[in-house]
């Protein structure tokens, strides 16, 4: 035979396991990574551009003559940077997500291609009408599909975001309320105190002041104590349903003929639209204005942060003071009313509340949410959220056995646990949700909404699989029983394989350090 | 004569003819670590009640409340440079301002340190 | 569908560990008749026929890219490194979700510090936040926040700003019955805003380069704001220009807002874009939006996290700087890409070739017949005083394919003065083949 003395052992022996720091710091995969300013040359650039002509300046003797202090990478060095950074990240796209109230459900890359077709993503706002009608399309087609999913006869398109959207939304029923007169005197909004922090704070930015509607037993709106707190005073109610509890609000109907009787208007923050998008129409409860978060129902990347969308549906009564832009067909063609006056020429009762942005909205996200309901469709958006329904359901019944429910009964699209089940075991609620992230998932919505001690929040959304389910599941239940059994000391320690340990943000908070500076020695050259 | 206390946490402390005013210990601890301390510049006068400082840790914002009616005749710079003396020692040196008091009887309503203690610890 | 992967075995096995017998036991709640509601709306499509669907849509657009293209007014075309996109698209910043678990999301948390110190470098400011919706959103924010530092109820809006920023700013003052002062639009920028301050004024707001293309000097506005304890903010639409127009921070301002979409973000029909916020640090607790800040982690490696969060909304509640919740993650992300392979170095020559194209371009216009340039200075935008209503003539050169320039009845509908100025922009995207089709057409065009 021919010996090959290369021969090299290809079997993995067992070694003693070892947690010895490396050389660099890496770990495998986990590379750290500088910031771009320790990185890149300050006189480098990343780009080739030609040489601009020595012309005279017309820059009026405001030439920037001082230093930016900014670097330039090249093309590798920056491509590597931001993809180690990446790689440092959870998402979707790697596994469960299920933070409650956040709806993180699959992004088709579908909607990514059509958002990036030259004719939506290189288009200038201010093109010509002539020029645009496949966008002006784009959005009248959506405004379509909301209106019918909503049962809503208007919709404002401008809002960024969610918050944006409640913004528009209780800035309607001021512009309502100052048409009937009644600005100065009904100042009030009730919200329960489950609501999301955005409802409370909007409502001041409207000028109104706000009290709490207490919840009732079973974590829905208690009915009678909001009929004592409605008087003449009131401009309107903010109401989440599903609520941010994870429950239909049984009473909707009653709520919504309480503060109608009382001069009122209802607004519905539609943050937990998947439950029911498809099965019920939100204008068949009454409702005067509700958000929608595209970002959330309609699967557009939530980007870790943004850009949101938040489209608003009005009523009839709340329809005449919708901002402007928005678009209309005449005469087989699109048209924009850009002003207050146009509006007012356009419906003889519109009193626009004004302009809430610079052009027509999320555009970028109008497209991408069009291709998911064109996608869905009727059937496929109502399937979406029965599956939603029924995947929340499934955990919340397959882990009451080691974790507390908050309510008895089913759920709608999120599952809430309290504390209970941690009781004396040393672990809270952040400790258990920081060892999920050693089990590889990202942490449930934690400490929110705040009416439940140690809340735990789990919206699943859709798009899990029952494999998916069973093995969180599995994971959450393994973990209750290790805090029931003593270990708490792995959940204070939690995460360990994390690309950081638990961060210090007393230290941030109280010396904030909110910017890159030189390093001392450097500076004082 | 020894602190009192008010429903919403802050004492009141008598010194010579001023009163000094922080928020408990109980309130300290649980606020958790505190990061921020705004105080009302001296001069100013406020009525029982009214805000008038704000603490806060990481995850929460507080507003202080004035225990007593009066002009503020002094603010402890100390706290604002180091917020986490307010977690060290909130009866003692981590005190938030003096106020020269308008009324002294408006203290006869707040609870003393029994009472507080029983207070707290229900809450 | 697709989307969905649940069977129907999987769903009959689930209802049964539910313990429940049909889907619609779980909507027990919901009121009977609103269960099942009728809907007028088709049934689910293909990849195939959505992609055709809504590339006819698309079609019907012309895009920016498609010929001579002119437009500007708070958005322009720039040339955006293939790089960019790639990284916005990888999954793990496309699919996150806000940071609030940093020990899993020190990636965007790490771009975000990056960002806001590129941001408060360009501004010439001390501090930034993680950004706003965008610009037009941020100058709104910005008055909100300038009362909250002022304590004063009257914002001064110059007659350069945009008039769209002025509209939103004013909607949002309006909320607070705070009186509101717009300027009239002057298109040759020699307004005089500083004597218009006065003792009740919160703030002074004024854009630079203005809607006309004017180059300001704020210093003497800024000076006669602090005298009187206003505050001056300055708004930039066209961030490119901070590579050659002086900072808004070295004039005095007090808060820097900007349109950040040049650099990096697409035209997109107006959005999504990415508002940059930057003041000094006095001011940092009464800014609105995210803020993320350096810290260590439990082994005392440096990392990043979420920072100052009790002005916000989610903690203050009703006693929240803004009601924003999000910020313009992942648009602040490409900025932050494009802005690393620029460098000051890059940032430099694209505002130079940028300054270079208006010139050319304006001289090119400027010698037609009748047309006239009205600036005295400008970056890369400009506005022409034409003989006639420009709408037409603007309309008239876009049946031909050339994306002329911003009519001014377009931005002032309810100001005639403005209807025969027609604001031009050029970028690095414009050549000289554009300039002379757009010349030759508008010799025509009258």
């Amino acid at each position: 035979m021919a010996m090959n003395a290369q021969g090299r052992q290809t079997r993995a022996d067992a070694f003693a396991a070892t947690d010895a720091p490396t050389f660099t710091g890496n770990k495998a995969l986990q590379i750290e990574e500088d910031l771009i300013f320790e990185i890149g040359d300050f006189a480098g650039t990343g780009v080739d551009l030609p040489e601009p002509a020595a012309k005279e300046s017309r820059l009026g003797d405001m030439e920037r003559t001082s230093a930016i202090g900014l670097p330039g990478l090249s093309e590798p060095e920056t491509m590597r940077h931001y993809v180690r950074l990446s790689q440092k990240n959870y998402a979707i796209d790697m596994g469960p997500f299920p933070l409650g109230s956040c709806t993180m459900k699959h992004n088709p890359r579908l909607n990514e291609k059509i958002a990036r077709l030259p004719g939506f993503a290189d288009l200038h706002p201010l093109t010509p009408e002539a020029q645009c009608q496949g966008a002006l399309e784009v959005i009248y087609a959506l405004e379509t599909w909301l209106k019918e999913l909503t049962g809503m006869p208007a919709v404002a398109m401008s809002p960024k975001a969610g918050a944006h959207g409640e913004l528009c939304g209780m800035m309607s029923i001021r512009a309502a309320l100052e048409a009937r007169g009644e600005a100065a005197t009904r100042t009030r909004v009730l919200a329960p105190e489950s609501a999301h922090g955005t409802n409370p704070a909007t409502a001041v930015q409207c000028g109104f002041t706000v009290d709490e509607i207490p919840a009732d037993k079973t974590g829905r709106v208690d009915l009678a104590a909001l009929k004592d707190m409605l008087g003449p005073d009131v401009a309107g109610i903010m109401v989440t349903n599903p609520n941010t509890c994870g429950l239909f609000e049984r009473d909707i109907r009653a709520i919504a003929d309480a503060v109608h009787e009382a001069g009122g208007y209802f607004y519905c923050d539609g943050a937990n639209f998947n439950a029911i998008a498809g099965k019920v129409k939100p204008g068949d409860l009454g409702v005067d204005a509700m958000h929608i978060n595209l970002h959330k129902t309609f699967s557009t990347p939530h980007g870790g942060g943004g850009p949101g969308s938040g489209p608003t549906v009005l009523s009839e009564a709340l329809a005449p003071f919708a901002p402007v832009p928005y678009v209309v067909l005449e005469d087989g063609a699109y048209a924009l009313v850009e002003t207050r006056r146009a509006a007012k020429e356009e419906g003889e009762s519109a009193k626009s509340l004004g302009r809430l942005t610079a052009f027509h909205g999320q555009m970028g996200m109008f497209t991408r949410a069009l291709a998911y309901m064109m996608s869905h469709g009727l059937d496929g958006i109502a399937q979406a959220a029965e599956d939603a329904v029924l995947n929340a359901n499934y955990v919340l019944a397959r882990l009451k056995s080691e974790m507390t429910p908050a309510f008895d009964g089913y759920c709608m699209h999120e599952a809430l646990f309290n504390d209970r089940f941690l009781k004396d075991t040393g672990v809270e609620t952040i400790d258990f949700a920081k060892a999920m992230i050693d089990e590889g998932y990202h942490p449930m919505t934690m400490y929110f909404p705040l009416v439940v001690h140690g809340a735990m929040l789990i919206e699943p959304t859709e798009s899990e699989s029952k494999r998916e389910l069973d093995q969180f599941c599995d994971a959450l239940l393994s973990l209750a029983r290790r805090a029931k059994a003593g270990e708490a000391d792995v959940f204070k320690a939690a995460p360990v394989h994390a690309p950081r340990r638990r961060l210090d943000e007393t230290a941030a908070a109280r010396k904030p350090v909110l910017r890159w500076t030189p390093p001392v020695a450097e500076a004082a050259e | 004569m020894t602190a009192r206390y008010t429903k919403d946490h802050e004492y009141a402390r008598a010194d010579g003819d001023v009163y000094v005013i922080g928020i408990s210990k109980h309130a300290a601890e649980q606020l958790g670590d505190v990061v921020f301390v705004e105080l009302p510049e001296t001069g100013k006068t406020f009525k029982k009640g009214d805000d008038m400082a704000v603490v806060e840790s990481v995850k929460a914002a507080s507003d202080v409340y004035a225990p007593i009616s009066g002009e503020i005749v002094e603010a402890n710079a100390a706290i604002v440079d180091e917020p986490a003396k307010v977690n060290e020692d909130p009866e003692g040196a981590a005190w938030f301002v003096k106020i020269k008091a308008a009324d002294a009887s408006e203290l006869d309503g707040l609870m003393d340190e029994a009472a507080y203690a029983a207070y707290a610890a229900e809450s | 569908m697709r989307y969905l992967p649940l069977n129907a075995a999987d769903r009959r096995q689930m209802l049964d560990v539910i313990g429940a017998g049909a889907i619609d036991d779980l909507f027990a709640d919901v009121p009977a008749k609103s269960l099942n509601a009728d809907f007028d709306l088709p049934d689910h499509l293909g990849e195939l026929e959505v992609e055709r669907a809504l590339g006819r849509m698309a079609a019907k657009n012309q895009a920016a890219g498609a010929g001579p293209f002119f437009l500007g007014c708070g958005a322009y075309k720039h040339h955006i490194p293939a790089t960019v996109d790639h990284i916005i698209q990888r999954s793990e910043f496309l699919t996150a979700y806000t940071p609030y678990q940093p020990e899993i999301a020190q990636g965007t948390l790490q771009y975000l510090f990056e960002f806001q110190t590129q941001v408060a470098a360009l501004a010439g400011m001390e501090v930034a936040n993680a950004s706003m919706y965008d610009g037009s959103t941020g100058c709104a924010e910005a008055a909100l926040m300038a009362r909250r530092v002022a304590r004063r109820r009257k914002a001064i809006l110059s007659g350069g700003l945009h008039p769209h920023y002025a509209a939103v700013t004013r909607t949002n003052l309006e909320l607070h019955n705070d009186e509101v002062v717009i300027a009239p639009p002057d298109p040759t920028g020699a307004e005089d805003i500083a004597a218009m301050i006065d003792d009740e004024t919160a703030c002074v707001i004024v854009q630079n380069p203005d809607v006309f293309g004017n180059i300001r000097d704020l210093a003497p506005i800024a000076e006669a704001a602090q005298e009187k304890g206003a505050l001056l903010v300055a708004v930039v639409t066209e961030a490119i220009s901070f590579g050659a127009v002086k900072s808004p921070g070295e004039m005095g301002a007090d808060i820097v807002v900007a349109e950040g979409q040049s650099i990096g973000n697409p035209l997109g029909f107006g959005g999504p874009y990415v508002g940059l916020f930057a003041t000094r640090q006095k001011y940092v607790r009464q800014m609105p939006g995210r803020l993320c800040g350096e810290t260590t982690d439990a082994e005392g490696k440096r990392g990043f996290v979420l920072t100052l969060s009790t002005r916000e909304q989610h903690i203050r509640r009703d006693k929240a700087t803004s009601n924003i919740c999000t910020n313009s993650g992942l648009c602040s992300l490409a900025f932050t890409v494009h802005m690393s392979l620029l460098g000051e170095a890059g940032l430099r020559r694209l505002a130079m070739l940028n300054h270079e194209a208006a010139c050319k371009t304006a001289d090119a216009l400027g010698a037609v017949p009748g047309v006239e340039v009205v600036n005295q200075s400008y970056f890369n935008e400009f506005t022409l005083r034409l003989p006639t209503n420009v709408e037409k003539v603007a309309n008239a050169l876009a049946d031909q394919g050339v994306l002329a320039g911003v009519p001014g009845g377009r931005l002032w509908p309810d100001d005639p003065d403005t209807e025969n100025l027609l604001i031009v922009a050029a970028t690095e995207c414009v050549t000289d083949a554009d300039i002379e089709t757009f010349e030759t057409k508008l010799r025509e065009a009258f």
